[in-house]
């Protein structure tokens, strides 16, 4: 009776592992594993246009959703078959080294400062955002940035060094690093009544916006370009490359661009289908 | 499946002749005498034991007296090779004890211990181990219960029995596997009177049946009672061995004699 | 407060409105969890019974060093996973990173040491009483540690409880190697790190409160069914 408990017990945990590397076995050949950023992610995209692409291809879309630095260590890893962030210095220097065939233009949104509905900067309505910055860092107000290495937060340095201004120098003071995802970061910010940047699209989807508010948007410098680019299968071998290039293919096509604009929330669009296939960047 | 090659039974494959119960005894040797030779322990600067030459043989049953600490106890459970000494060898028929050997070795420990199964399944147990099959195992069990008097408990679970139960239950375990030996460590130690005698009875009838019985006691009137030789150690050394009428009658040593009459010796 | 309460109300809807998104993230937690706990458990029981029962040079080390690793952080051993499963990594060419088992391989390393410390124990105690008995038997160390895994069972069960409590609610080291990709890697925690991230928090609070409720209806099945078990063993 002992033995043959101990046997059963052993053989449904074998049988269960077997089961488990069975469902990923057969799944293999209909998948493809995207590495991307988060805010396509957390502001649901995926959850409308990939559907529409999976019916139509037969073929699963895997998102794993990290920050853009995050993405593209995971595909320079090889683990990944599509990378679709938004840095795009990053992302050109991910395909000068080899990593990446070549990189594509897919759709752009923009960003924006968000901040407390009383705005002690005064920076509502501001149109540069590296004035904006500068306000608030002359001020000492609290800042939350993701400083995660993300395309947003790679941005948000950027517009740092355009205004003069070392935030980093201050961290722990007023500017607090989150070292967090964008959501995680706007929950911080929430709560400490502190500025933030976001993308347009994660910020409209985002539930806990409490009293805060979009208060500089529009700035050409705040412009989200995100781009595609299929993992290079002669340093990935084992990539899909062909499914991958498919997928590629439909979101810069009529109908992936059409699916991507026709996403909105509360009546807002939240990405801009900008692709011109034929013509990489 | 066998568990152990103590029976020293066929391959499963061969067919078993069917000789009855010794038959199966056939593959391995007897394991009496058990002789101990220099058998000695010291903790903390005390002698526990020093015993320079013991044996067991022959039939009857022994039962070891002294007071407390006088290391019978000890001296039981290096013969039964559960520990070793510090210095001096035990031997089982000229062999030193072994894994394969304790089917034809019989133990009731002082608190014993029983497994978290039914009374029936702890005695079949035990018989599965030294290599019965499934049937033999279960029959024989189901003898050695009736034979504890115990065939109304078979189902009962072993740890929720009563002390006496308990006891009775372990030897009648001990016994089922019909060892050459049986060792008894303070058995009836503070059982009810009845328990008490159906234990008593069970030993007798073992040691009638030609089983070699050493047993642990601290009730001298039981000692009279079971025995047909009386050893007594004092401070890790045997004093007195003798029939158990002489023992009581004549004591050879004062040290008997002062236990007999109730005197405490303390070490 | 009327965040919490607004999470009660997520929380009924989702349990009654039978989502079936829900469900999915429901089953693979518990397939994932509790398979790692198998998995560890086939693997730490023998080992924390070895353990009790030998005595061997460097034993307190592996003690002392299994005990220290009940605390491995998530993502430690998340990353570590990663890395070897990564196409980049050792184990790379099994193609079995953001798949269910890489986040079974994860919690099995997670939970392991859990169960064979606690094993370790609770044998370790019970073979102080059963030692010069189990002698007798006449049975070999397999027999021996067998029927000491058997007559610890109902102890055991806690270390496997315990093993699967840890495994149920981490988060750290299935968000890396799974990915927490809808429909195949997702699980309960990586889904409320999921909703908190996109600031639902009450919605990822009700799923909070769902994997609580999910935990605690494993715990008292086993604890039933032990109980029955223990009735009928007594019977």
């Amino acid at each position: 009776m002992m033995k043959a408990a101990i046997r059963t017990s052993m053989f449904r945990s074998v049988m269960a592992v077997a089961m488990t590397l069975c469902t990923v076995a057969l799944a293999g050949d209909r998948h493809i594993i995207v590495q991307s950023t988060t805010s396509t992610q957390n502001s649901g995209l995926y959850d409308h246009i990939l559907p529409i692409y999976e019916a139509a291809a037969g073929v699963q879309v895997r998102v794993v959703a990290v920050g853009t630095g995050q993405a593209i260590k995971n595909a320079r890893n090889c683990d990944g078959d599509v990378l679709l962030v938004h840095a795009k210095s990053a992302e050109e220097a991910f395909v000068g080294q080899g990593y990446g065939k070549q990189r594509f233009d897919v759709m752009y949104n923009d960003f924006v400062i968000v901040g407390p509905r009383d705005d002690p900067a005064g920076i509502r309505g501001l149109s540069e955002a590296t004035e904006a910055l500068k306000a608030i860092a002359s001020l000492s107000l609290p800042f939350a940035s993701r400083a995660d290495d993300s395309g947003t937060h790679q941005k948000e340095m950027q517009l740092w060094r355009d205004g003069g201004v070392d935030p980093i120098a201050d961290s722990g003071t007023w500017y607090r690093e989150t070292g967090s995802g964008m959501g995680a970061t706007l929950n911080i910010a929430v709560a400490m009544n502190a500025y933030a940047m976001t993308d347009r699209a994660t910020w409209i989807s985002f539930g806990n916006k409490a009293e805060h508010s979009v208060l500089v948007e529009g700035d050409p410098d705040l412009f989200n370009q995100y781009g595609v680019i299929l993992v290079s299968s002669e340093k990935c071998p084992n990539t899909r490359a062909e499914a991958g290039q498919h997928f590629i293919n439909w979101l810069l096509g009529p109908d992936g661009q059409e699916a991507i604009a026709a996403y909105s929330l509360d009546g807002m669009q939240l990405f801009f289908p900008n692709a011109r296939p034929n013509d990489p960047s | 499946m066998r568990w152990s090659l103590c029976l020293g039974l066929p391959p499963k494959d061969m067919p078993m002749h069917d000789d009855g119960p010794s038959a199966l005894q056939t593959g391995t040797t007897p394991i009496l005498p058990i002789t101990g030779k220099g058998l000695f322990v010291r903790r903390k600067g005390r002698d526990l034991l020093d015993v320079q030459d013991i044996t067991i043989g022959g039939r009857g049953t022994t039962v070891l007296v002294g007071p407390n600490g006088a290391g019978k106890s000890l001296m039981l459970n290096i013969l039964a090779g559960l520990k070793a000494p510090d210095r001096g060898t035990v031997l089982w028929n000229g062999v030193p004890p072994s894994r394969s050997r304790y089917c034809r070795f019989g133990m009731v420990l002082q608190s014993a211990v029983l497994l978290r199964r039914p009374a029936l399944s702890n005695i079949e147990y035990a018989l599965r181990a030294v290599g019965h099959d499934k049937v033999e195992a279960r029959n024989r069990a189901h003898r050695a219960l009736a034979d504890a008097g115990m065939t109304k408990l078979a189902s009962a679970s072993a740890r929720v029995l009563s002390g006496g139960e308990r006891q009775r239950l372990a030897l009648a375990r001990a016994l089922a596997v019909q060892p050459d030996v049986l060792f008894l460590d303070e058995p009836t130690s503070s059982l009810d009177p009845a328990s008490v005698l159906a234990i008593e009875r069970m030993v007798k009838a073992a040691s009638d049946g030609g089983m070699r019985i050493v047993l642990i006691a601290h009730d001298l009137a039981q000692a009279r009672r079971v025995s047909n030789e009386i050893m007594m150690m004092h401070n890790g050394r045997i004093i007195e061995t003798a029939p158990t009428d002489r023992f009581f009658d004549a004591p050879k040593s004062a040290e008997a004699a002062a236990f007999i009459a109730g005197k405490i010796l303390i070490s | 407060m009327q965040d919490f309460a607004a999470s009660f109300a997520e929380a009924f809807q989702l349990v009654f409105g039978l989502n079936s998104g829900l469900l999915e993230v429901v089953w693979l937690s518990l397939r994932v969890s509790l398979t790692a706990v198998a998995v560890a458990a086939v693997i730490g029981l023998p080992l924390g019974a070895f353990l009790a029962v030998s005595r061997f040079p460097g034993r307190a080390v592996i003690i002392v060093t299994l005990t220290a690793m009940m605390g491995l952080p998530p993502v430690v051993v998340g990353l570590v996973v990663y890395l070897m499963l990564s196409s980049a990594g050792a184990l790379g060419p099994l193609q079995l990173l953001y798949t269910p088992t890489a986040m079974i391989i994860a919690q099995s390393i997670l939970v392991l040491p859990i169960i064979a410390s606690l094993a370790r124990q609770t044998l370790e105690d019970l073979h102080v009483e059963y030692r010069d008995q189990l002698m007798l038997f006449g049975l070999g160390s397999l027999a021996r540690l067998r029927t000491l895994l058997w007559e610890g069972r109902y102890s055991l069960l806690t270390a496997l409880l315990a093993g699967f409590g840890r495994a149920i609610a981490e988060v750290g080291a299935v968000i890396i190697v799974g990915g927490n990709i809808n429909h195949v890697t997702r699980v309960m925690t990586t889904t409320i790190a999921l909703e908190t991230s996109k600031g639902n928090l009450a919605l990822a609070l009700g799923l909070g409160i769902i994997l609580v409720a999910i935990a605690f209806a494993v715990n008292a099945l086993v604890f039933v069914s032990r109980a029955a078990a223990e009735r009928y063993a007594h019977a």
